[in-house]
């Protein structure tokens, strides 16, 4: 089992606030790992480390090292706009742009310079058929993204990921606005792009972890407390912390 | 006991009896508001209707010659020198207006924000004639002698540029409120996608900001179809059809100002009859551009 990512040492501080001690923690290839914790633990945080969306946030600053394959992410020169073309990222909320569907999913071959119409077709229609979108009742190419159902929506978001062809899906609680049905929807789906994709998903909800992921790290006050198989974190887990929180002691 | 609750429900009466006062006065005030409209509007169809029935329509709009004294009435030339002149101020103020707009809602730092934004709406509070006289004493003594232009100098040109930077503060104002309007979470997108910051501002900002921005564009565009003291000032003001951006023109709303004071007969009833024109003009522009904007905020909801 090969490592897709690997972070070593990571802090991150907001002006004097330090959101991530010391995190290191490796992600495997093509397997699911969930982040949990309270609110506020940084688990969001860290997953924005891993393609650096939190750069744009003003004030904050970050050390450590970040290995994508073999390369750090942070290393001085990085193209950040073709490393979040790799590290593709899906969020709480469902954002389709005020396009139309195949605008949503051409929107980012498009900023990596594909032009050729054949080409972009192509892409949409594989995108939209990896999460079970093409063909569907209602979801025409020339549609509005924002007349689909929530759950269509956050499925189109995900075929925007897919496009550009990333190799890592980065999922911050990506059910939370969705009702249970669609979230159904969304973890079998995650369930089928593992075969080809690594998955993050931070998420709030322990029954999602438990269901849908491989791998389960617990966050705390911006430290990992622990990760492993998942199976083992739900069953025995080794920090007392973890396991109060996953009794509902606190959190 | 009994007493102070008494008291209070007496203390509560005239509360209540305060607040029915309050609201009464209110409601007049926003009605004389409503009510002034409408008896501008009978008063101008008022005065101008009867004449534009007894002459018909056609003499207004189609014939080339005015001259009211002599039994033309003809609105033709004021009507395009109004439409050069303020899609000549909208070629100039559209650009610079959404560039400004641009620069203070997505790239400037928070501080420049705060310092430009008041500035920029105070350039709405500069009375107009202000406005002409800079035009007078530099624009058009420019166009005139500067360069390979030409002319006289007062022109549809000086009118374009004075109205460009007088249809500023509406087009900015209005374009920042549109492109703060668009949610975080799409510009969050795009990034994520591999984005620049420049390509989400023009793949993903400008369009769901766009029925915002068309909005501005049109209210703009009433502002220079309606402003008078410096078009007057500027734009040479003789009755013929724009040959060139160089020539003088007279608009509708100039037109007005400039004869009304000793018009009378026929002649004033015409000039209420431009006052007509120009009245259906910037109440069709305000009423799309109302539409517009109500549009985009459906489609946010």
């Amino acid at each position: 089992m090969t490592d897709k990512i690997q972070v070593r040492g990571l802090d991150l501080f907001y002006g004097t606030f330090q959101g991530l001690k010391q995190i290191t923690v490796s992600f495997p290839a093509r397997q699911i790992t969930a982040l949990i914790g309270p609110s506020g633990c940084g688990k969001s945080t860290l997953l924005r480390c891993l393609n650096r969306m939190n750069d744009l946030v003003a004030g904050v600053k970050i050390t450590g090292t970040v290995m994508l394959d073999d390369a750090d992410i942070y290393a001085p020169g990085t193209d950040v706009e073709s490393l979040r073309r790799r590290v593709g990222m899906v969020f709480q909320r469902p954002n389709p742009f005020p396009l139309s569907v195949f605008d949503n999913v051409a929107y980012g071959p498009r900023l990596h310079g594909e032009r050729n119409p054949v080409t972009l077709r192509a892409i949409v229609n594989d995108s939209l058929q990896a999460v079970g979108l093409l063909g569907v009742e209602g979801v025409g190419l020339g549609q509005p993204a924002l007349s689909l159902s929530g759950e269509q929506q956050q499925r189109l978001c995900i075929a925007r990921a897919l496009a550009t062809a990333p190799d890592v899906l980065l999922m911050d609680e990506p059910c939370s606005a969705l009702d249970p049905i669609a979230t159904a929807g969304i973890e079998a789906l995650m369930q089928t792009l593992v075969a080809r994709y690594t998955i993050v998903i931070v998420t709030h909800n322990m029954a999602q972890a438990m269901r849908a992921s491989h791998r389960t790290g617990f966050m705390l006050l911006g430290e990992l407390v622990e990760i492993g198989a998942t199976e083992r974190i739900f069953a025995s887990a080794s920090d007392e912390r973890t396991r109060d929180y996953l009794a509902g002691t606190f959190g | 006991m009994m007493m102070m609750i008494a008291r209070t429900r007496t203390w509560m009466a005239t509360a209540h009896l305060s607040d029915a006062v309050i609201e009464r006065c209110l409601q007049l005030a926003a009605w004389s508001a409503v009510t002034t409209l409408a008896l501008i509007t009978l008063f101008i169809l008022r005065e101008g209707m009867p004449v534009v029935f007894d002459r018909g329509p056609m003499a207004f709009l189609g014939d080339v010659r005015w001259a009211p004294t002599r039994g033309h009435f003809g609105l033709l030339p004021m009507i395009a020198g109004t439409a050069v002149v303020t899609a000549g101020a909208l070629l100039i103020g559209l650009p610079l207006g959404l560039a400004g707009a641009i620069t203070l809602a997505e790239l400037a730092p928070m501080k420049a924000r705060l310092v430009l934004k008041p500035m920029i709406e105070l350039l709405a509070g500069i009375p107009s004639v202000v406005y002409g006289f800079i035009g007078m004493e530099i624009l058009v003594p420019f166009i005139r002698e500067r360069g390979t232009l030409g002319g006289p100098g007062y022109s549809a040109l000086a009118a374009s540029i004075i109205l460009g930077i007088m249809v500023l503060p509406t087009i900015i104002g209005i374009s920042i409120d549109a492109l703060e309007a668009v949610p975080k979470s799409y510009r969050d997108g795009s990034r994520a996608l591999g984005a620049t910051q420049w390509q989400t501002i023009t793949g993903v900002v400008l369009p769901a900001a766009r029925s915002g921005i068309v909005a501005a564009v049109i209210l703009g565009m009433g502002r220079a179809v309606g402003e008078t003291m410096a078009v007057i000032m500027v734009a040479g003001n003789a009755v013929q059809f724009p040959g060139s951006l160089l020539a003088p023109v007279r608009t509708l709303t100039a037109n007005i100002a400039l004869e009304m004071s000793y018009a009378t007969g026929a002649h004033a009833r015409a000039l209420f009859a431009t006052g007509i024109v120009l009245f259906i003009v910037s109440l069709s522009l305000n009423a799309i551009a109302g539409r517009v904007r109500s549009g985009k905020r459906a489609s946010f909801a």
